[in-house]
């Protein structure tokens, strides 16, 4: 197999492109669709101030890894969620990945700043793990970029993230999450603008990216969002791509170019109207925001062990 | 007589399968989707075509967050 670029031995195919391509032109196709999707979707400019949330995993580090070699201005934000052997891991691959590139990273731990961590967080304010992690990533995201005063937080959502979410909003009419589907949020009533540049990268693509650029990433995944429903989509999907390549491709960008603006009323109705919570200030349509409710249902709740990783030996 | 030594991901396990035989025949013979893995030998990519030899030593990688392989 050749590179479709120069003709050398090829290190992957890539049949949606119905293209081949060698450690080198890999790099630049990649790097290239990442700065496509900046410019076409107007998400920042040179000299603006992103910050990345990472988590250590593959799309994160190749996603900070992509935009720093394309000479933009991006500093990490790593969460400490405190959930056993793999937020230890996927520390030390963050902390490993900033030394090596010399790049800024901010790091905040749930326990530290918050008092509490994913696993006995959630048990005590009575929300599942993922509900939880997420609330608090989204909090710990804004309050982080606005602190800071960062032009965008930008995140690892790739195009099989994107796909299966669109996929599942379909699935069951979620039309007011319909009109949410841009890979860019502009900035309003204090949040930061959020970007996801790697959505025209897959997931294959995103794992190859780290493993010919070189960057080590945790592969196992978090022992507490096992059977995730959007893992099904995805299989689903793939099936699919497999029969016919470009398939998620197509039906991502399709919606994006034909249909999203349908739902722009609905996913506008569907947003309340916002003042701010009463504790930390962060935009809210209560006097109490769910961030600080479950900062005091479960602050200082005592740890729980995490499950194992399924990987490890 | 030698066999291509394969290592699969979460959980994480060894199995020996009989080579030589390329990249695509492998994931073939496993069932799975070459939209979800990549191979990888001695950390370096290895494309569908790509043959591997008796003694080889490979790992499966999943790409999908959360999948297994």
């Amino acid at each position: 197999m050749k590179c479709t670029v120069c003709r050398g031995p090829a290190v992957i195919d890539l049949r949606r492109h119905n293209a081949n391509f060698c450690a080198e032109h890999f790099l630049k196709f990649c790097r290239d669709q990442v700065e496509r999707t900046i410019d076409d979707f107007d998400m920042f400019a040179p000299g603006d101030r992103v910050l990345v949330a990472v988590s250590g995993g593959k799309d994160s580090l190749a996603a900070w890894h992509i935009l720093r070699h394309l000479g933009y201005d991006a500093t990490g934000l790593y969460i400490g969620l405190g959930i056993g052997e793999y937020s230890d891991t996927s520390h030390r691959y963050v902390a490993a990945f900033a030394a090596e590139h010399d790049a800024p990273l901010i790091t905040v731990d749930l326990r530290e700043r918050y008092g509490y961590d994913i696993p006995g967080g959630a048990r005590a304010a009575r929300r599942t793990p993922c509900s939880a992690c997420g609330l608090s990533k989204r909090h710990v995201f804004d309050e982080a970029a606005i602190e800071g005063a960062f032009d965008a937080v930008a995140t690892g959502h790739n195009l099989d993230d994107e796909a299966a979410v669109l996929f599942g909003n379909v699935l069951h009419w979620h039309t007011e999450y319909l009109g949410r589907q841009s890979p860019v949020l502009a900035a309003r009533d204090g949040f930061p603008r959020k970007v996801k540049p790697l959505v025209r990268l897959g997931e294959r693509e995103m794992a190859a990216y780290c493993i010919v650029a070189g960057i080590d990433y945790i592969v196992d995944e978090c022992p507490m969002a096992r059977g995730n429903r959007h893992l099904h989509y995805k299989a689903a999907l793939n099936d699919i791509e497999a029969a016919s390549p470009g398939a998620k491709a197509d039906f991502y960008f399709g919606f994006l170019r034909r249909a999203a603006d349908r739902f722009d009323g609905e996913a506008e109705a569907g947003r309340e109207q916002l003042g701010r919570c009463d504790t930390c200030g962060a935009p809210s349509p209560v006097e109490r925001c769910a961030f600080c409710r479950l900062v005091e249902r479960a602050g200082g709740a005592v740890p729980v062990n995490a499950p194992t990783l399924r990987g490890a030996k | 007589m030698g066999s291509v030594l394969v290592r699969l991901r979460n959980p994480t396990r060894d199995i020996d399968m009989r080579g030589p035989m390329t990249v695509a025949r492998l994931l073939n013979r496993l069932d799975l989707n070459r939209e979800s893995v990549l191979v990888v030998r001695n950390r370096e990519l290895v494309p569908g075509d790509a043959l591997l030899a008796d003694d080889d030593e490979v790992e499966i990688r999943p790409v999908i967050s959360g999948g297994s392989a």
